[in-house]
């Protein structure tokens, strides 16, 4: 049997294990536990074949008889145009069929009076799918894949197709399709049917738009609040990013190191740290404020909790990012350029003022509409810090929770905040191609000319005082966890830890008794499960488009990172509305918070795999294909090792990622399943901010440890390939 | 070994609206050595991909060993390829890599390694098997490229500008052992290359490549003497461009007359005017006073072997390549005058933007008397060719007298 014959025979004995032998709807228990299979004939445990024979569901049995009309097609000798064709039809065919019967029949019958009135009533409907329904539709999903690759399509590459197949359709569940939901869900009124100006009442309300804070009466809309934080968020990151950029790279500052591991804070953090340690400082209970109030006796305010505090806490949060964007810009300035200027008789000053900075605009650009982004998307901070001043991101959540439980405004405020985003995406996107310092892989043999003196001391004198600032407030932090209640009794304490990471030995065995281990193991139990899907599928989809043409590409890109642009709140509350009910449902599962992360933080390994696959020549896969090997070896043997620094940084930074989650967590946790971050935020609102502080310490330790242990590990490994090469060489030498 | 013929049927090659190859046709025989060659855009890589199989046609069909591969995917043809980069894997040693297609078609071990071994051996490079690719020359590098490909002992072999990347001296050494290992194992090798000394040096036959199409197809000195239009002219080597006029003697002859000069060469069906290319090295130099074109050094350059020469004349500049080295300073009066008669002329109409003769450009000092030459029969096998009359060649025999007296 040759490999494309086999490929097909394995899809359609997929299919029919799925269709014969598994369980076809959801279970009440995994599909690990067997009990299922004690009582494997009914209702809920069926497969398919005995759900259409014994329980009504008769549209079911079509699954089965499509899989047979596919058996021809493994007759050897078939010419390869017909064999095409034929997996084509029947993969689509009963995909959309599987859809399509899905979203038709829910679990009281036909979901469209439409088709009840064509059909006539059903006397049974049906539950979210299960294993046996998608190893089913798994299996139509890839012969119509293989039967892609049989035309001609992706080289002809069965791996290749069934990837770009398997990924194109993943995306589409898990981001086109919830953000559909939202979509149509805005638009629904009170009764379910879709309607605009529902909409529009919802859209168009005072509490979004409302203006009257300019006029002295009353709040503004949460829109104008959000859109002013961002804006101050903003310019004030992208002065101080730039300040920090141009001290690490143009000047001779002695703690350069320590600014830029300062600029990795952010990732290991959990989004709200920020702003609990502003908190501790100005809070009312203070140690600022209470110095204050000590030495001058000043009443101790609430000003944290608002606009202040909540641009205070971003601009912490976000001029790392700025930072990391703007001294890519500022490094990537060609001395020569500046050099040449020098020779034309400019002094440092002039030099900077008319050809620096000019070529650091795009880069400043940039680094505005970014941190702009991230602050219109920001939960952590305004979730905690927030008081009185809301915004979109907040303003959602609370839609949905709060007593409002209003889906459809809820929807509204998160279409307005993807809408938002989008435009400011496309700006980036346009800014991004507009980049004077192309890295030309030239040899740039000038030296960075130094800075004029006046803009050196306005850089130290921001950013030092800033980073000083910073570095006290993940102190604080830190601190905050040690003692008794902090404002009130500084006492040492270890309380807080104990109640949450108590651990106790009970006859044998381990009782982990403090509060918060089930959250804890929750979260680093699947985010552990869900960092190698994530690289995995980064890697794959990286790989797909540097290395293939094909039509439709431009889509397939822009399906992956869409999710990278949705904010948190928005994939939250869309993934609760689209996965709630049949065909899939997996609301309340670890599995919804497992695909929830994988899909937020893809994006982040398609770009890391996307950059150090362009080092790599592509004529070293060309060379492993002319060699006989497919896709799949050549991934393996040539690209997987080369690439193994870039897949370990996207495992370490998805499982960061998803430790310290928050925007779209909040919304899918349950009491069984409750996430580090959502556990934290419940204490913090319940002004228990002892073990919150201490829970966040334990995070930021366990991430440093997490990323230190890995990076080591990676790194003893490579030396210890060129050492072992470097030996070789020399026996090599010395046989000679 | 089995080496086969490959075969092209009005291939194209579209990316969006863009041709890479527009509608080419070739065969290209078992066992010989086929060298595309054309100017970089031309398709040419695009030409030898779609023989690999890493780039699959947008019409037409190809066809290895007689067979239709037009849809076979790289990675199931019998076609091996070594790359400009030599794209050897980084992360392997030397006998990994060459034994890489064998481990992939899931051989045992030691044969993996016997095979590897003796591929090695065939490219003559022994005692680096456990070497990086890193920890090599760039002639190492190539003669594992080289192993790699042959390995699998293919039934086409592809060279994308293999050479490139060599310093000159190595790649002449190079270029002569991968001609020796075609004939040696009597492979069927598609090479490409945008130098048309190595095409020439190396290729059985030469497809010259220009513009998506094949501009002209033959044996090299086919292209190099009997060029078909001014591009191939022009890309197979230096050629001076000038206006002239052709009248038609009889049914083979012409008469060309450029400026005040006149010669008869074969007409190939042209008249009227033409344009006209001539081999620097067919222009012969003679010292004032003597018979031909007058003229005037402007530039002179030694480079070892030969003179390169920038001659003004009433025709324009002349670029000649003149075999008697010896320095004559800009500003000398200098006759350009006639070439022997081993190019075939050949002509185009003018309509044809321009086209070429690389052949005697005679050279009528006085601009009244007409040279002439005793009818056809010549030189070079096959078509018609002018034989120089006695006495052409005796400006330059004297010239030479002089500059041996002088010196």
């Amino acid at each position: 049997m040759n490999p494309q014959r086999r490929a097909i025979a394995f899809w359609l004995a997929v299919g029919a294990v799925g269709f014969l032998a598994i369980p076809w709807y959801a279970l009440q228990d995994s599909i690990v536990s067997s009990a299922w299979l004690r009582n494997y004939s009914a209702r809920d445990n069926a497969p398919a074949l005995l759900q259409g024979l014994r329980h009504g569901r008769v549209w079911l049995l079509a699954v089965g008889a499509m899989l047979l009309i596919a058996a021809p097609l493994l007759t050897p000798g078939l010419p390869r145009r017909v064999r095409a064709r034929g997996l084509l039809l029947i993969g689509s065919a009963g995909f959309v069929f599987l859809a399509a019967q899905g979203f038709a029949i829910g679990p009281q019958g036909w979901n469209f009076d439409l088709l009840v009135r064509i059909f006539g009533p059903l006397s049974t409907g049906q539950f979210g799918i299960g294993w046996g329904a998608t190893l089913a539709a798994t299996a139509f999903a890839m012969l119509f894949a293989l039967g892609l690759a049989e035309s001609g399509r992706f080289n002809g590459d069965a791996f290749i197709a069934s990837s770009v197949v398997a990924i194109a359709l993943s995306v589409a569940i898990f981001t086109f399709f919830p953000v559909g939901t939202i979509l149509a869900s805005a638009f629904e009124d009170g009764s379910g049917a879709l309607s605009a100006t529902a909409f529009f009442n919802r859209l168009f309300t005072a509490k979004i738009w409302n203006l009257g804070c300019l006029s002295g009466g009353g709040r503004c809309g949460v829109a104008w609040n959000t859109l002013l934080l961002a804006l101050l968020c903003a310019a004030g990151c992208t002065a101080l990013g730039l300040a920090f950029a141009l001290i690490v790279a143009r000047t001779s500052f002695r703690y350069k190191r320590m600014l830029r591991a300062l600029s990795v804070l952010p990732i290991i953090t959990p989004p709200f740290v920020i702003g609990l340690g502003l908190i501790l400082m100005f809070g009312r209970a203070g140690l600022i404020n209470q110095w204050l109030e000590w030495a001058f006796g000043i009443e101790p305010s609430r000003w944290i909790y608002g606009l202040p505090g909540l641009l205070l806490a971003q601009i912490f949060s976000f001029t790392p990012i700025a930072f990391l964007v703007l001294i890519g810009v500022v490094e990537g300035v060609s001395p020569s350029l500046e050099e040449a200027a020098q020779t034309l008789r400019a002094n440092r000053w002039r030099t900077f003022v008319d050809v620096s900075l000019p070529l650091m605009r795009p880069g400043l650009a940039n680094a505005f509409l970014i941190s702009f982004i991230e602050s219109i998307a920001d939960f952590g901070n305004p979730i905690v810090l927030g008081g009185n001043f809301g915004v979109l991101a907040t303003e959602v959540f609370f839609s949905v929770v709060g007593a409002q439980l209003d889906q459809g405004r809820a929807a509204t405020l998160g279409l307005l905040l993807l809408f938002a985003l989008a435009a400011f995406f496309a700006q980036r996107r346009v800014l991004g191609r507009k980049v004077y310092t192309a890295l030309s892989g030239k040899g740039d043999a000038g030296l960075p000319t130094p800075l004029p003196k006046g803009v050196r001391r306005a850089c130290y004198a921001v950013a030092l005082p800033w980073a000083a600032l910073t570095v006290a407030i993940y102190a604080m932090a830190m601190l905050g966890g040690f003692v008794e209640q902090w404002g009130r009794n500084y006492t040492p304490t270890l309380k807080h830890y104990a109640k949450a990471f108590s651990i106790e030995w009970v006859n044998h065995g381990i009782l982990w008794s403090g509060t918060a281990w089930n959250s804890f193991w929750t979260t680093v139990e699947l985010s552990a499960i869900a960092a190698p899907i994530t690289a995995v599928l980064g890697i794959l989809t990286a790989y797909i488009l540097t290395r293939h043409r094909f039509a439709g590409r431009s889509v397939f890109e822009f399906g992956t990172m869409l999710s990278f642009a949705i904010p948190g709140t928005v994939i939250g509350i869309s993934y609760i509305l689209a996965f709630n009910v049949p065909p899939i449902e997996i609301t309340g599962t670890a599995l919804v918070l497992i695909v929830c992360n994988v899909f937020r933080n893809m994006p982040v390994g398609v770009r890391a795999g996307i950059a150090s696959m362009a080092q790599i020549d592509k004529n070293l896969d060309e060379a492993s294909t002319t060699l006989g090997a497919r896709g799949m070896t050549t991934l393996r043997r040539v690209l997987l090792p080369l690439l193994k620094p870039a897949i370990v940084a996207a495992l370490v930074y998805s499982f960061v990622r998803s430790v310290t989650t928050l925007s779209a967590i909040v919304f899918l946790v349950s009491a069984e399943y409750e996430w580090a971050t959502t556990y934290i935020i419940n204490r913090v609102t319940n002004g228990d901010y002892g073990v919150a502080i201490a829970y966040c310490s334990v995070l930021i330790v366990l991430m440093l440890a997490v990323m230190w242990i890995i990076q080591r590990l990676v790194g003893v490994r490579t030396l210890g390939r060129r050492s072992v090469a470097a030996d070789a060489g020399m026996a090599q030498l010395s046989a000679t | 070994m089995k080496a086969a013929a490959i075969e092209f049927r009005r291939v194209s090659k579209l990316y969006g609206e863009v041709a890479a190859v527009r509608d080419i046709s070739f065969t290209i025989a078992a066992s010989t050595l086929v060298t595309l060659l054309g100017p970089s855009g031309c398709g040419k890589t695009t030409t030898l991909r779609m023989i690999a199989g890493l780039e699959l046609p947008s019409s037409g069909s190809i066809l290895i060993g007689g067979e239709d591969v037009t849809r076979v995917p790289a990675a199931e043809r019998d076609v091996s390829m070594v790359f400009q980069s030599y794209a050897l894997f980084p992360h392997m040693s030397v006998i990994e890599n060459v034994g890489y297609g064998v481990a992939v078609a899931g051989r045992p071990k030691d044969e993996v390694s016997r095979r590897a071994k003796a591929a090695l051996a065939t490219v003559g490079l022994t005692g680096f098997d456990a070497r990086l690719p890193s920890e090599l020359s760039g002639g190492q590098q190539q003669r594992v490229a080289v192993a790699r490909a042959l390995v699998l002992e293919p039934a086409v072999l592809l060279f994308d500008e293999p050479l490139s990347n060599l310093d000159a001296r190595l790649r002449r050494q190079m270029r002569e052992e991968i001609r020796d290992l075609q004939q040696r194992l009597s492979l069927t090798v598609v090479y490409v290359t945008h130098d048309q000394s190595e095409a020439m040096a190396v290729s059985d036959r030469i497809i010259v490549m220009n513009k998506a199409a094949i501009a002209q197809e033959g044996a090299p000195r086919e292209l190099y003497e009997q060029p078909r239009d001014v591009f191939v002219a022009g890309f197979m080597g230096d050629a001076n461009r000038v206006r002239g006029t052709l009248a038609h003697v009889d049914a083979a002859l012409g008469e060309l007359s450029i400026g005040p000069l006149k010669l008869r060469l074969p007409h190939r069906g042209l008249s009227g005017e033409v344009d006209v290319a001539v081999r620097p090295e067919a222009i012969e130099l003679a010292s004032p006073g003597e018979r031909g074109l007058a003229g005037t050094v402007r530039k002179a350059a030694y480079i070892g072997g030969v003179m390169e020469y920038t001659i003004g004349t009433a025709l324009g500049d002349l670029f000649v390549v003149n075999m008697a080295v010896k320095d004559m300073g800009a500003g000398a009066l200098m006759l350009a005058h006639v070439a022997a008669g081993r190019y075939d002329a050949f002509l185009e109409p003018h309509m044809n933007a321009w086209d070429a003769l690389a052949g005697l450009l005679l050279v009528d000092e006085a601009g009244g008397r007409t040279l002439s030459y005793p009818g056809t029969g010549g030189l070079a096998s096959g078509g018609p060719v002018l034989a120089a009359a006695p006495g052409i060649f005796d400006p330059l025999a004297r010239l030479l007298q002089r500059a041996g007296a002088a010196g």
